[in-house]
């Protein structure tokens, strides 16, 4: 039974207003910590604390395609593989899992390529609301010269993305030029005007939890939409404590200013079962709120795959196979 | 609730875990709990109700044992215990490895059980409780296995009686049984009366890994059953449970010569530091204070918060404790449970309203034996909750300003047992552990808990550790006792006066000063042929006082180095040779023989020498447990120890008090032999040349039942030792009771058993320091 009722969950959430950042507080950053120990053990002992099964699973489940940011990033990427992958984004659950579960219209949260992909996956999604997301500033490295970075967000956006993931400069974290991070995010939200922006920290090169946590305040002191691990091309991606400690300078970022930021784990969630811990870790440490695509994604492309297998389970009571599933 | 709107609402829905299983096995053995009493069960009957706490539903009757039953179990450990004692260690360490396959193969029938019984969360029980029980019997399998190479001195005590507590009880168990029967002794454990039943199914698990009848016996029963196991014929009580019964266990074993270790309350610190990680030190404490619904002798139940971050940390405590769930302890979602029993949400209740202070946040909770996460803010220390343990989910807080403050406030507690010190600075959390009164000290982290890794507790907390290698201490004795030696006849008086030169006054030596006794009255000394050879003063309870203020006062030699310490001893040692002859004379005029006088001038230089040389050398150990960090045991001195000497032996008698709990880092008041005191006061001087801080070394002189009993009721007073007539032992272990002052009552021959580890044990305590790290 839920015991503490929570007012806000049966009301339509309103869009999100954005976050219009904040002047760079030095003395914040100064004061952060992050005590790498006990940050795993809350991620350890998570699992064992909540559990969720049957209609509720499937719920959660449902709710997390919603949030997936279907994604191809790959050097060998085509119009046609592009199409493809919009096809799922439209279709993500075999239609007849979606009508029983009741569901009927769930798209994933967006379609996310490279930028010379922006405009093939358009003409993909033609008529849904589906946005498209594009990577950008030089990804995955981000070490292009600025002007062009901030030039290929103005492209991108132009050429109709409505969400830009851009990296960071990780030189900026590891020699803690802070107003530097401070200033190339500023720019890159400039640069989006309209489109909502994610910044990639590529957690796995900063070194320490304390990093993350800087760079993920400076990245919304400065404005960013969403903070987001990583760019999947670095050795360790999205990992649970580093998960904790993003989401804890959400909630500080947002009791201090008011504003949500939202979150992306990227790289490395592959099972309906991890999927499902990082939406309890999101529930529990920020609250029911943001678990919305406007506040939450999953940065990934075969997680899909284990949901619709996890979904077909629930509605006809037999494990089911890959193949019986239509690949994006 | 449809799909669509599970979809909105994200709720976690309810996920319980089935008691069927558990239900069936009571089903099965007839729905009756009873003595387990060399393999068989019975005699079962009705006389308890045991009831499932969440929910009131009954689960089984309960047999009240009787002082029968309880000796008839006690008569059938002593009978198994030679043999099982006899066996190879490899011979028991198959059987208690046998014993933790079978509980893993049993884990969720335990778990389940474990939580219908206490009302705790299936989380806990099945995460933590059952997986901790487990790990201490594999320990422990290691340890019987080990015992023959690596404690060949060491020897198993016998019976020992075992009484445990509700909270934690399959857990208290295997802390209980599993060294015990590792170490050859045998055991009769009695459960709590509200919770017997997975020690039900770890009886049946001892069958089937084949352990002897009568190694493990098990009596159930309430507090009356306790108290005639602890008057029954065993060789030690270990008991865990409350302060108050720890006390009454005290006084009934005073001078019974059975061991004693006592697992008692807690008010433990939790401090935190402006540099800590805030939202880890917030998550920590819902592993302190509401874990197992707070009813966790070292939960974390006083929080102390640095003044400057203060407001910040409670509003951010107030968010998570909102998102804590009560309920169902069978639901894996749940995060607090039920409390054990309806007196003891009464008593909780009774506690916290009482309080008018502070402010009073707390969450919800359903109706039923269920009580809501707590935070009371804003006491100062006088406040009773601040002191007392309320043993509920209600955490009570304080601010503090600095480092220092934060040692005074975190010590200003009846209690020992554990604390947690949340900093991010190395420095700072280094520097407070080791000044924080408690036997186990987690640096940012909480309720860690190993078998390799002592636990246990000071003060009003209790003594002796259980877990580790020195848990095993215990459980065993030395395998070759020292013998006992008989008490020296008093000399007759007669009304010859030995002509003595000029006559020289010994007084009191207090504080590093001679003073004149309180009373003004002296005693006389006379030689062994009663000629009077002088006087000392009579001391009376105000020198006793004087002395333990002065010795209390004298801090800064606990914390002074082991290479300074050993320097003084060298330095009493070089001092007392120089004046080796004149002692020698002395000890001849008390009737001693010049050989035996000579032998024990040299012995005591030797002894000085002894611990001279242990005081830079009694290491403290790392313990591997399975966390990324270290895990130091290291061992502190005791604090103010009372030591009436032996009568015999007057000068070597005194050393061998004296100088082991100096070389630890204690400060010592001393009852010189009553016999022949001038030797001890003789010492004034040479301490006095020996830089020998003052309040070190106290020194009373007078009738030793009088200040003996004056020492073991003094609160100040850590330790008690006697090493004169065992008579006095009742009356010392009954008094000591009043602060849970460890005792040691001992009777040996000085010159060839007069040093060494017993005495090093008896003047440390191990204080165990969790330091997780990484980064």
């Amino acid at each position: 039974m839920d015991t503490v009722p929570d007012q806000t969950t049966q009301l339509p959430l309103a869009p999100q207003a954005r976050n219009p950042g904040m002047g760079l507080d030095l003395d914040w950053i100064g004061r952060v910590q992050a005590n790498t120990s006990a940050i795993e053990r809350r991620c350890a002992t998570l699992p064992g604390r909540r559990s969720i099964k049957k209609d509720h699973q499937a719920a959660w489940l449902l709710k997390a395609v919603s949030c997936i940011d279907l994604t191809t990033l790959s050097g060998d990427d085509t119009p046609g593989r592009v199409a493809r992958l919009c096809a799922k984004a439209r279709q993500p659950v075999r239609p007849d899992l979606l009508a029983a579960l009741d569901l009927p219209n769930l798209t994933t949260g967006a379609v996310c390529v490279y930028h010379d992909m922006i405009a093939p996956a358009r003409a993909a999604l033609a008529g849904t609301t589906i946005p498209v997301a594009a990577v950008s500033t030089g990804f995955p490295a981000g070490l292009s010269p600025f002007h062009l970075r901030v030039a290929e967000i103005e492209e991108s956006v132009a050429a109709g993305a409505a969400e830009i993931d851009i990296v960071i400069s990780r030189r900026h974290v590891l020699t803690g030029n802070w107003q530097a991070l401070y200033d190339e995010m500023q720019a890159f939200r400039r640069a989006c005007g309209k489109a909502h922006v994610k910044a990639i920290l590529a957690t796995g090169e900063l070194g320490t939890l304390r990093n993350v946590a800087r760079a993920s305040l400076i990245c919304m002191m400065a404005g960013t939409d969403f903070i987001k691990t990583s760019t999947g091309k670095e050795p360790v991606n999205a990992t649970l404590p580093v998960t904790l400690t993003m989401l804890r300078t959400i909630r500080d970022y947002h009791q201090a200013t008011g504003h949500r930021v939202g979150y992306k784990p990227a790289g490395g969630i592959s099972k309906a079962k991890d999927a499902l811990i990082y939406m309890t870790l999101i529930r529990e440490e920020l609250g029911r709120d943001w678990l919305t695509p406007d506040l939450f994604r999953f940065g990934a492309s075969s997680l899909l795959t284990d949901i619709e297998r996890q979904l077909d389970h629930h509605v006809t009571g037999a494990y089911s196979a890959a193949r019986r599933h239509p690949m994006g | 609730m449809t799909i669509p709107e599970l979809f909105d609402s994200l709720d976690y829905g309810p996920t319980p875990e089935s008691p069927a299983e558990a239900l069936a096995w009571i089903e099965s053995r007839g729905g009756i709990v009873g003595p387990f009493i060399s393999d068989s069960w019975g005699p079962l009957r009705t006389d308890h109700d045991l009831r499932n706490p969440a929910t009131g539903a009954h689960l089984a009757h309960m047999t009240q044992c009787t002082v029968e039953e309880v000796a008839a179990a006690v008569a059938a450990a002593r009978k198994a215990q030679s043999k099982w004692a006899a066996l190879t260690g490899h011979h028991r360490a198959r059987i208690i490895y046998a014993i933790a396959r079978l509980m893993q193969k049993h884990a969720r029938l335990l778990a389940v059980m474990e939580s219908l019984d206490t009302g705790k969360p299936i989380r806990e029980s099945r995460d933590i409780d059952i997986p901790l029980a487990i790990r201490h019997f594999y320990y422990h399998a290691g340890m019987a296995q080990l015992m023959e190479t690596e404690l060949p001195d060491r020897a198993p005590l016998g019976v020992c009686g075992q009484i445990i507590p509700w909270n934690f009880p399959l857990l208290m168990l295997a802390w209980k049984i599993a060294p015990a029967i590792a170490t050859g002794n045998t055991v009769v454990l009695k459960p709590a009366e509200y919770t017997p039943l997975s020690a039900m199914i770890f009886a049946e698990i001892c069958q089937e890994a084949g352990l002897p009848p009568g190694v493990v016996n098990i009596v159930t029963g309430d507090g009356a059953t306790g108290a005639a196991l602890v008057a029954a014929d065993v060789d030690k009580i270990a008991f865990t449970g409350s302060t108050e019964v720890g006390r009454q266990i005290r006084r009934a074993t005073a001078g019974t010569g059975k061991a004693l270790t006592l697992e008692l309350g807690g008010k433990s610190p939790y401090i935190v530091f402006d540099d800590a990680d805030q939202d880890s030190a917030v998550e920590g404490l819902v592993d302190a204070i509401w874990f197992n619904q707070g009813q966790v002798c070292c939960a974390g139940s006083r929080l102390l918060v640095q003044e400057s971050i203060a407001e910040g940390f409670y509003t951010k405590l107030r968010a998570r404790m909102e998102t804590l769930r009560v309920g169902d302890p069978l639901d894996k979602c749940t995060d607090i449970g039920a409390l054990i029993d309806p007196s003891q949400h009464a008593a909780i209740t009774a506690m916290v309203e009482a309080n008018t202070e502070g402010e009073t946040f707390r969450s919800t909770a359903p109706d039923g034996c269920y009580y809501p996460p707590t935070l009371i803010t804003g006491l100062s220390p006088a406040n009773p909750l601040m002191q007392d343990e309320i043993f509920g989910p209600v955490l009570v807080a304080s601010t503090f300003r600095t480092p220092s403050e934060a040692v005074q406030m975190a010590n200003n507690t009846r209690y020992g047992l554990a604390a947690s010190v949340w900093s991010e600075n190395i420095n700072l959390a280094l520097d407070i552990a080791p000044k924080l009164a408690a036997g186990i000290i987690w640096i940012n982290g909480t309720n860690m808990m190993d078998a390799a890794a002592g636990f246990g507790g000071i003060r009003d907390s209790g003594f002796e550790r259980e877990g580790g290698w020195e848990g095993l201490r215990a459980y065993t004795k030395p395998a070759n006792p020292p013998k006992s030696t008989a008490v020296p006849k008093r000399p007759r008086a007669t009304d010859q006066i030995a002509p003595e030169g000029l006559d020289r006054t010994a007084k009191m030596y207090i504080d590093g000063k001679q003073a004149r006794p309180d009373s003004g009255y002296s005693r006389v000394v006379h030689g062994a042929k009663g000629k009077l050879l002088g006087h000392v003063g009579d001391g009376n309870r105000k020198d006793i006082r004087n002395a333990v203020e002065a010795a209390a006062k004298a801090t800064s030699w606990a914390k002074t180095t082991g290479h300074l310490r050993a320097q003084i001893l060298y330095y009493i040692a070089e001092n007392l040779a120089a004046r080796a002859d004149e002692f020698t004379v002395r000890l001849t005029t008390a009737g001693i023989p010049v050989k035996a006088a000579t032998l024990e001038v040299e012995t005591s230089i030797s002894r000085l020498f002894t611990y001279a040389a242990w005081s830079d050398k009694l290491d403290g150990t790392t313990k591997d447990v399975p966390i990324r960090g270290f895990v130091l045991a290291i061992n502190e001195p005791v604090g103010v120890i009372g030591a009436i000497c032996p009568p015999e032996m007057p000068l070597l008698g005194t050393i061998s008090a004296m100088a082991p709990a100096i070389a630890m880092g204690n400060r010592v008041v001393l009852v010189p032999s009553d016999i022949f005191p001038l030797a001890a006061t003789d010492l004034y001087q040479v301490l006095d040349t020996s830089d020998v801080p003052a309040g070190v070394v106290n020194i009373i002189t007078g009738d030793p039942a009088a200040l003996a009993d004056t020492l073991s009721k003094h609160m100040e007073v850590d330790a008690i030792w006697s090493f004169a007539e065992p008579a006095l032992a009742k009356d010392i272990e009954t008094n000591a009771a009043t602060n849970l002052k460890r005792t040691w009552i001992t009777r040996r021959d000085w010159i060839k058993s007069g040093e060494g580890r017993d005495f090093l044990n008896a003047a440390t305590e191990v204080k165990t320091i969790w330091v997780p790290y990484g980064e």
